[in-house]
């Protein structure tokens, strides 16, 4: 009996995180402008939604672009985040708690507080504040941190004398750093870089703050577009994305849960 | 006095001096951390001092207090705060009352084999938030209850826009709690219900202040919710802040407001204790 109460509630909630989701998926399906049942019977089936998303060249440059920048600030930030990382644990010293400290900063702060913060230093030091360099290191703010945080347990995890063991060996001090410790947190630098790339596809504050004319992430788009009300003609397109964003997750988590799975085996 | 020294040699350890070697770009181990420390200095530390500054300046550049006095007597601010607080403490409790017992079912039961049900409750969390507040509205419409009431559908968007981060670090708490206590207690005597409240919940408690932290700050100032939930008739904080630097262009008052979130925040990181709390948010694929 209490397991079944504990399945019921699961099931409420996932009903609660997965009905608007789904009901997305189902209105990509259907070309109206609105999501409504009386449309939907009206319209009926049809793939058009996905048709306009493919067509719309300013759309899809939006999404290019979007997944650029997370690809170019996921790869700046696993590289800044697991050279910090490593730093910061080796050195027991103020210097390694200083940058430690301050690398938490991002992760508590508020995000909008974070981002004004930059338009503030950018406009002081190049009076202008919007530009693709700005955007890039508003995303690194707030991603690197969470490299660090997911590189640090990897680095307690390993044992520690491997690294004196490579040196004894006779491999130089790079050598025992490229194959000896960042194999071993290899798992932590790989959870970091997926970590900084949904978080800089996530993030809209930002982008809509750093962000250089006519320059749109999908959030800073979508949030345009939502404000614009719903008049807006390639709204309706975006439950087409949306639908295709989360297949695409579905798919990731999935094989990523078999791939662990087989290893665990 | 030759056995003194031999003594002497065999006890002392033999200091090699071995001086950090280099290991990229002539940083050693330790100064690895210069680079990412160098950054942090440039765009994090250095830009929230120029927070402060233009906080306690006027448009001119002047030293005033005039920014705080202003947002400590007008009304209008003063209501938006009042009001982002009770919308976001409203969201941190609801979120936490549905969060904890997934969480606790998670962690206590053999549904959850290897983590892949908790997969299903964070996979949203790897959608864009803006589309997934789309998805929410669309619904709302829907099933017709976005008429109803405009704090009632922020509300809701931030319940589920939030949910996952309230989920994880309990979670998190939850699995690593030493299963034996619980054994302990019920040996000891303790009913389930005892157990819970004398046990696991204070154990878990670093766990939900994490996910306080994670869910209040956020929804006190993540106006895309506010604004696109509550049909541009509800002002939280961070709209307040925008609109200072967006369409009045006064930075000097907007700083000041930021700088009252930041001092919320470092109070708010005090009493949940510290800075630890956050590591239990890493969430891995």
């Amino acid at each position: 009996m209490k397991k079944f109460f504990q399945i019921l509630y699961l099931a409420l909630v996932l009903l609660f995180i997965y009905a608007p989701i789904f009901t997305l998926v189902v209105y990509s399906f259907v070309d109206t402008p609105i999501v409504s049942l009386e449309k939907a019977l009206e319209v009926g089936f049809s793939f058009e939604l996905y048709g306009k998303l493919f067509r719309d060249q300013a759309l899809m440059k939006i999404v290019w672009d979007t997944f650029l920048l997370a690809v170019i600030v996921a790869i700046l930030a696993t590289i800044l985040g697991t050279t910090g990382a490593i730093g910061i644990y080796y050195s027991k010293g103020k210097l390694g708690k200083g940058v430690a400290g301050a690398s938490r900063i991002p992760v508590i702060n508020a995000e909008i507080v974070t981002a004004l913060a930059l338009v503030l230093l950018f406009a002081f030091v190049f009076t202008e504040s919007r530009s693709y360099l700005a955007m890039v290191v508003g995303h690194l703010v707030i991603t690197t941190p969470f490299v660090v945080l997911s590189v640090i347990p990897k680095l307690k995890q390993m044992d520690s004398s491997m690294y004196e063991a490579a040196l004894d060996l006779g491999a130089t001090p790079f050598k025992a750093l490229t194959s000896v410790v960042i194999p071993e947190i290899l798992p932590g630098i790989l959870s970091g870089f997926m970590l900084a790339v949904t978080l800089s596809l996530d993030d809209y504050i930002i982008s809509a703050y750093t962000k250089p004319a006519g320059f749109d992430t999908i959030s800073t788009y979508v949030y345009g577009a939502m404000a614009k009300s719903s008049a807006n003609s390639s709204l309706p397109a975006l439950r087409a994305l949306s639908a295709i964003i989360f297949i695409v997750i579905i798919l990731v988590v999935v094989l990523n849960n078999i791939r662990t799975r087989r290893k665990g085996a | 006095m030759k056995t003194e020294e031999l003594k002497r040699l065999s006890c002392e350890p033999v200091e090699f001096k071995v001086k950090e070697k280099r290991t990229l770009l002539g940083f050693s181990r330790k100064q690895l951390c210069i680079p990412y420390g160098v950054f942090l200095a440039c765009f994090v530390v250095l830009p929230l001092l120029l927070i402060v500054f233009y906080a306690f300046t006027d448009q001119q550049g002047g030293f005033t207090f005039d920014n705080f006095i202003r947002f400590f007597t007008s009304a209008t601010t003063l209501t938006t705060v009042i009001i982002s607080i009770l919308i976001a403490l409203a969201t941190t409790v609801i979120c936490l009352l549905i969060a904890y017992p997934v969480a606790y079912i998670l962690a206590n039961s053999k549904l959850n084999k290897g983590g892949t049900l908790l997969m299903l409750f964070i996979m949203p969390m790897w959608i864009n938030f803006v589309l997934r507040a789309m998805a929410m509205k669309d619904l709302l419409t829907l099933i017709g209850v976005f008429e109803f009431n405009n704090y009632l559908n922020v509300i809701i968007g931030m319940v589920y826009d939030y949910m996952p981060f309230m989920v994880m670090p309990i979670y998190t708490v939850l699995m690593k709690m030493d299963k034996s206590l619980i054994e302990a207690s019920k040996d000891l005597g303790a009913t389930g219900v005892q157990t819970f409240t004398k046990v696991v919940f204070p154990l878990s408690m670093p766990g939900i202040a994490s996910g306080i932290t994670m869910v209040f700050m956020p929804t006190m100032t993540c106006y895309v919710i506010s604004d696109t939930f509550g049909n541009g008739l509800i002002t939280i904080i961070g709209k307040l802040i925008d609109e200072q630097f967006t369409t009045f262009s006064n930075w000097n008052f907007g700083s000041a407001m930021a700088m009252v979130l930041l001092v919320i925040m470092l109070i708010s990181m005090w009493v949940t204790g510290g800075f630890k709390s956050e590591e239990t948010r890493g969430t891995n694929l």
